[in-house]
């Protein structure tokens, strides 16, 4: 088993509040994850969960508070130095370029990792040829992980929403982050899928090492998978803690879980 | 080392082709995208390090091997290894849930598994104490096992690693086990194959070396298979078409085995790979016919139009151009445009370009599906046969081909039809006995040593050729004294796209009744076309116009039924769609998609005693069984429709 140091942490937020107008979409929150470890931010709708993530990637700038990343703090960055950093995420409505293959789309997640110029990659030769050789393997290789061989050349709009939701996984692994952020990846899916999904993200963490911090509304995926929760509540923090400690949590219960099960 | 002695066993086979062939390919496998090859040379290397490695963690003579998992060159590896050792390996179904494993595995005793990864590892470590004697379990892909207990588990590339090393060690390592393979023997158990069990638990086959090689090399003289020739090796590893067609003629004529990247790749990889011998079950076959259509309903007019004109010309001709009968001049031209326009691309998209043998067995195929590959110029062919003749009892030759008939016995094989009605065959390939049920092998085998097959059959008086009825003991009677042949009934009713699957109801009572289970692919396709929409499959099958849909089929049968003198009284009167696909997770079928009759009539006894009652609708609450192996409940309220049956003509009543 992995057993995430309680001193070696990968991402903290301290104090970071978001308002878009009037309205208070985070409001002082604190929260860190360690490295390796899979966390789960939890909340009903409208709690402040995506919005929490898009501050981590950068798509937001936080109000107040601040962010450190790998020992380095900010309070502004693009999502690009976000990427670029070892975030990765995928999105709660999958975000993939419906035209292109699962291939395409997922060789798109390494276009950062690319180096060589404009000029090589346009001739497609010499050390660009080299480059995407290796791309291409290391594509393949997240294909093989994911058990996608069969839809490879399928264009992504004619697959089923499950393995959409696969190949977007995908595209974020082939950054090869450090930090994974998963917004709700099983909503919509039939049990099946789910248990899949569960299996691909309990092994890219394990697999990978990579620290994962996700977004879910499936409390039973949400137990097994995550190591820590943090539950927020109309933009406030109000657990934090192992999912036995949430679970029993009456702060918990009442704004989200109902009664305990 | 010597390879001119007697080729009994199929590591004397390997040696052999290492030898004669040498950098002729004999494995091929996709992986991350890339066809990779091995040549015989490369395979008997490693298979030798292999059977060392096994031999370090304890594999001994006659000690039994499961082999778990699908088609992938590790698992051909791993047989052939435990061949090399003389140890039995034990192929399983891969897509068995753990009960079924436990009772394989338990009853084989087996000693090792070969595991293709976690999924077949975790199956596997659920069912340990059942296991007393196994050892260790050696696995291919390691993902998500990196955190598991190895004392008893081993991958599989660090077994063939450190047999490597233990040959590179000792020098005289290599001969001993050129020794062992030399000491083998013809009569040594070569593979236990455990049947899919359409009556009650699985037995396991046991076959020996000599037997499954002259079988396979019959065939592969019947075929005229040679070292150039290409399989795709995609069917159930555990079952004897795969082991026979591909493992065994594979070593016997030095053909390359390929092995598709994944379940779902095998259409894309028959593309690719262009076998040039194939087999696929009518299933298979009707799938990709039904595929095709749909696709050339969406061409645009002017394509749609020439595909009809020359599928028309290929009906027409085809036929007897394959069998090389004599044509008029203007059918030949007229093909031969075809044939540039349409089936040769048709047979490109299909991947069966460079076919020259096709089989297909294990159901009746539908004489319009038979015949439509035969016309677009696949040499397709029907073959009978069953585990314990280790496949082959009858095939049919070039150039005598019947829809409706299994061919003449295959090369070597006798035949006769006992008093009952049932097949009975003399083999060389035929089993030894059954594996630790002595009592069940004398039941199968008649004293002058041939073998029973359950099978209702008779010689076609025209052709000489075999005609296989139903199972023996299926056939039964209606209370007027019909005849009732369940699986004639019911492979009739599958002929149509929209079925997939039927249960006849009627010995024992007075008219017949069905089950039936719609094809999602087809009748969706027509839904979507008829703007009627639909969530789920229960939803569907539940449809009113698709009863309707349904009731036209089989009234269309009843039909056709009237006019055959047998059957005419078994025309279906009442039937009804169930709401679920029967699934062999849930025992409803064997690992082979063969229905269990009595498992079915047991389980859904509400909906039969419906059928005989009158009732116009029926409750039914079953047990599922997930994917993962959990169960669940799924219950519904199924109506039953009634059919017109086609009044039988007063001479035939008379006749009866």
């Amino acid at each position: 088993m992995r057993w995430p140091d309680a001193n070696d942490v990968l991402l903290r937020v301290e104090g970071v509040s978001l308002t878009f107008g009037g309205v208070k979409a985070l409001i002082n929150v604190s929260f860190d994850v360690r490295k390796g470890e899979i966390r789960a931010i939890i909340g009903p709708n409208g709690a402040g969960k995506t919005s929490m993530l898009n501050v981590l990637n950068g798509f937001y700038y936080p109000n107040h508070g601040s962010i450190t990343f790998k020992g380095k703090t900010r309070t502004r960055m693009q999502p690009y130095e976000a990427s670029r950093g070892g975030i990765a995420r995928t999105f709660q409505n999958v975000a993939l370029f419906k035209g292109m293959s699962a291939l395409d789309n997922i060789t798109a997640g390494r276009t950062l990792k690319m180096h060589c110029g404009l000029f090589w990659q346009a001739l497609r030769f010499g050390p660009a040829q080299r480059e995407e050789i290796e791309h291409r393997r290391r594509v393949e290789e997240i294909i093989d992980f994911l058990e996608i061989e069969a839809i490879r050349k399928v264009p992504v709009a004619r697959l089923p929403y499950g393995l959409q939701k696969r190949v977007e996984l995908g595209r974020a692994l082939a950054m090869e982050p450090e930090l994974l952020l998963l917004d709700e990846p099983m909503a919509g899916m039939n049990l099946e899928e789910k248990e899949d999904m569960s299996r691909f993200i309990i092994d890219v963490n394990n697999h990978y090492g990579t620290t994962i911090a996700l977004i879910e509304h499936d409390m039973a995926v949400v137990m097994d998978l995550s190591d820590r929760v943090v539950v927020l509540d109309h933009g406030v923090k109000i657990a934090d803690g192992s999912p036995n400690e949430v679970k029993r949590n009456q702060a918990v219960i009442d704004a989200y879980l109902g009664v305990a099960h | 080392m010597d390879v001119s002695g007697s080729l009994d066993t199929f590591p004397k086979l390997l040696l052999r082709n290492a030898a004669q062939f040498g950098d002729h390919a004999a494995l091929r496998h996709k992986h991350l995208g890339i066809w990779q090859t091995w040549s015989w040379t490369q395979v008997l290397d490693i298979v030798r390090a292999y059977a060392v490695g096994l031999q370090r963690l304890g594999l001994k003579q006659n000690d039994t091997i499961a082999i778990v998992g699908s088609n992938c060159p590790k698992m051909y590896l791993s047989v052939m290894a435990a061949q090399m050792m003389r140890a039995i390996p034990v192929p399983v179904y891969s897509d068995a849930v753990a009960d079924e494993l436990s009772y394989v595995l338990g009853h084989a005793d087996v000693k090792f598994v070969a595991a293709q990864d976690q999924e077949q590892v975790d199956k596997v470590l659920s069912v340990l104490e059942h296991l007393p004697h196994l050892k260790t379990i050696v696995y291919d892909e390691d993902r998500g096992l990196r955190d598991y207990d190895h004392n008893r588990l081993m991958k599989i590339d660090n077994v063939i690693a450190d047999g490597r090393a233990a040959l590179a060690a000792d020098g005289s390592l290599a001969a001993k086990v050129d020794v062992l393979i030399d000491s083998g023997e013809g009569s040594d158990t070569s593979i236990i194959l455990y049947t899919s069990g359409t009556t009650g638990a699985s037995k396991g086959v046991v076959l020996s070396a000599k037997r499954c090689i002259d079988a396979a090399t019959d065939t592969v003289g019947f075929d005229k298979l040679t070292e150039n020739d290409v399989a795709l090796a995609y069917l159930p590893l555990a079952w004897v078409g795969d082991h026979y067609l591909n493992y065994a003629q594979g070593l016997v004529a030095g053909f390359c085995m390929a092995c598709p990247e994944g379940p779902d790749t095998v259409q894309q990889d028959l593309r690719e790979i262009g076998p040039s011998f194939y087999f696929a079950p009518p299933r298979v076959f009707e799938t990709m016919l039904t595929r095709l259509m749909i696709r050339m309903e969406d061409a645009s007019a002017i394509k749609r139009s020439m595909f009809h004109y020359f599928l028309k010309i290929a009906r027409k001709h085809g036929e007897q151009i394959l069998a090389g009968k004599p044509v008029p001049l203007s059918g030949r031209i007229l093909y031969a445009i075809g044939r540039m326009l349409v089936y040769e691309p048709l047979k490109n998209v299909l991947g069966l370009s460079r076919v020259r043998v096709a089989y297909t067995a294990g159901e009746a195929i539908g004489p319009d599906l038979f015949v439509f590959y035969r016309s677009i110029g696949l040499n397709l062919k029907q073959l009978y046969g069953q585990t314990e003749a280790f496949l082959y009892v009858t095939c049919q030759p070039d150039g005598e081909i019947f829809a409706d008939t299994v061919g003449p016995p295959a090369p070597n094989v006798l035949i006769r039809i006992a008093e009952s009605g049932e097949v009975q065959f003399r083999s060389p390939g035929m089993f030894v006995q059954y594996f630790k049920d002595p009592a069940k092998t004398a039941e199968t085998m008649t004293a002058d040593g041939y073998v029973k097959t359950g099978d209702a059959g008779f010689f076609d008086e025209k052709t000489g050729h075999l005609k296989i009825i139903d199972r023996a003991r299926d056939v039964g009677r209606l209370k007027d004294g019909t005849l009732f042949a369940p699986k004639y009934l019911e492979n009739r009713l599958k002929f149509y796209p929209n079925i997939k699957e039927a249960v006849t109801f009627g010995d024992g009572r007075d008219f017949v009744c069905a089950m039936i289970n719609i094809d999602l692919t087809a009748v969706s396709n027509w839904a979507e076309r008829n703007n009627i929409a639909f969530g789920s499959y229960q939803e569907l099958a539940a449809h009113p116009l698709v009863y309707d849909m349904v009731g036209t089929n089989i009234a269309e049968m009843n039909g056709s039924l009237a006019e055959e003198k047998v059957m005419a009284g078994a025309q279906v009167r009442r039937f009804m769609i169930l709401h679920k696909e029967l699934e062999a997770d849930d025992g409803e079928l064997t690992r082979t998609q063969k229905i269990r009759r009595r498992f079915i009539a047991d389980r859904y006894a509400a909906l039969v005693a419906a059928f005989y009652n009158g009732a116009n609708e029926a409750d039914i609450s079953t047990a599922v069984t997930f994917e993962d192996g959990r169960k669940g409940r799924s219950s519904a309220r199924l109506k039953i429709y009634d059919l017109p049956t086609t009044r039988v003509p007063a001479d035939f009543e008379k006749a009866a």
